[in-house]
């Protein structure tokens, strides 16, 4: 069990995998093709471990861990998908859609949806709370873009793009809990901030609430997958 | 063996399932081979009967006439379906929520009105505070998705409830499907 060794190995779901140090359960079950469900996370992205869909069960621990930031030891035994975590991970997208206004017929991202996808996925074919129905504006100040708040679920990768890969750091968050909300500069309308009208937090968004106005009806897909890229030649450099 | 006795009910929605269910086209006459279609929209049945073995409920329950047609259908469905993204979210109809009956009927009636401006009150029901999914009233059997689930959803979803055969409905449809 010496953490100076630089190889570890461990198994995910009976399979005996091995790992460099340092990396996350999510890296390495991606490697050996075992698919965590992921909603916060994305590749070419830090890694805030918000949306708890990727918990995982670490055997002798009885707390479930997010794959997407809990590294990896030696002799770790990790199971991705039990009726547990299928439990929770649907307890979770209850929550999410019942905590906003998410009208999937009506959106742009209606097809394209990361929150929709992980729900089919799930089995989910209702939602069991009671909606909450927040009454939630809709910015409409950029030329480009809409923040619809209706649909946003606070992963924070609008943040994350914004500050890591664009180096501008209009996205934030305000409010605590239940009252979080995404803000541009000092929450000041995103026409009126400091935007770089780059668009990578558009492309991002895994559900509808950040769009690009040109779009219409429901043919709004996002093209995430620049970023790991971008980053291979920043650091090629 | 006697047909089954189908209702198909239309609360808060805007007809689009029932369209979807019409978009069978020639497969109606295999359904119909095999179940009654005892009150529906298109049939001229104003009382929901007795004994009915499957409902398929479209719409949201947005008013007290809602409510109280949900609660009847229950008593004396079998196996009730809420079909469509309106009967399990509220979908469109529940746009309202956070803004409330009032504001809307106001813009509706009042505001936008050009001539003798007000709100209808004697015949239509009472619009409630929130509109809601039915299986927050009722227990529900089967939940459908879809705006509207299609018709071939339907004709997957009918056949197997018809027949007893299990059902995988996220294999078929989705919200806003």
């Amino acid at each position: 069990m010496n953490d100076a060794v630089e190889v570890k190995t461990l198994i995910i779901d009976e399979q005996e995998v091995s790992a460099r140090r340092g990396q996350t359960i999510l890296e390495v079950a991606r490697e050996n093709g075992i698919q965590i469900p992921t909603l916060c996370s994305l590749d070419g992205l830090s890694s805030v471990g918000a949306c708890r869909m990727c918990l995982v069960e670490i055997k002798g621990s009885n707390k479930l861990l997010p794959a997407c930031v809990a590294t990896v030891y030696e002799g770790m035994e990790v199971t991705t998908n039990s009726e547990r975590l299928q439990k929770y991970r649907r307890n979770i997208l209850e929550l999410l859609f019942a905590e906003r206004n998410h009208i999937c017929s009506v959106c742009v991202s209606n097809g394209h949806c990361e929150l929709q996808t992980l729900g089919q996925q799930h089995g989910l074919t209702h939602v069991r709370l009671p909606y909450r129905n927040p009454d939630l504006h809709v910015d409409a100040s950029h030329e480009r873009f809409t923040v619809d708040h209706n649909r946003c679920v606070l992963c924070t990768r609008c943040v994350r793009v914004c500050a890591e890969i664009e180096g501008a750091h209009i996205w934030d968050v305000k409010g605590r809990g239940i009252d979080s909300i995404v803000i541009t500069d000092l929450n000041q309308p995103w026409g009126e901030s400091a935007c770089t009208r780059c668009g990578k937090c558009v492309q991002v968004c895994p559900t509808g609430a950040l769009f690009d106005k040109s779009k219409v009806g429901a043919d709004h897909p996002k093209y995430p997958d620049f970023l790991p890229f971008l980053n291979m030649m920043r650091e090629a450099q | 063996m006697s047909k089954l006795k189908l209702a198909t009910v239309w609360l808060d929605g805007c007809s689009g399932c029932h369209m979807s269910i019409l978009d069978m086209d020639e497969r109606l006459l295999a359904i119909a081979e095999v179940v009654d279609i005892v009150y529906s929209p298109i049939v001229d049945t104003k009382d929901y009967p007795d004994a009915v073995d499957i409902a398929l409920v479209e719409g949201a329950v947005a008013s007290v006439d809602d409510e109280r047609k949900i609660r009847k259908i229950r008593a004396h469905t079998k196996l009730l379906v809420a079909m469509g993204d309106c009967a399990i979210t509220g979908n469109v109809p529940s746009m309202r929520n956070p803004i409330g009956p009032q504001a809307i009927l106001d813009r509706a009636y009042i505001e936008n009105a050009s001539a003798q401006p007000q709100i209808p009150c004697v015949v239509v029901p009472q619009l409630l505070r929130v509109v809601r999914p039915i299986h927050e009233f009722v227990k529900v059997d089967v939940f459908l998705p879809g705006c509207p689930p299609s018709a071939d959803t339907f004709h997957a979803a009918l056949t197997a409830l018809a027949t007893g055969v299990p059902l995988d409905i996220p294999a078929l449809t989705r919200f806003g499907a």
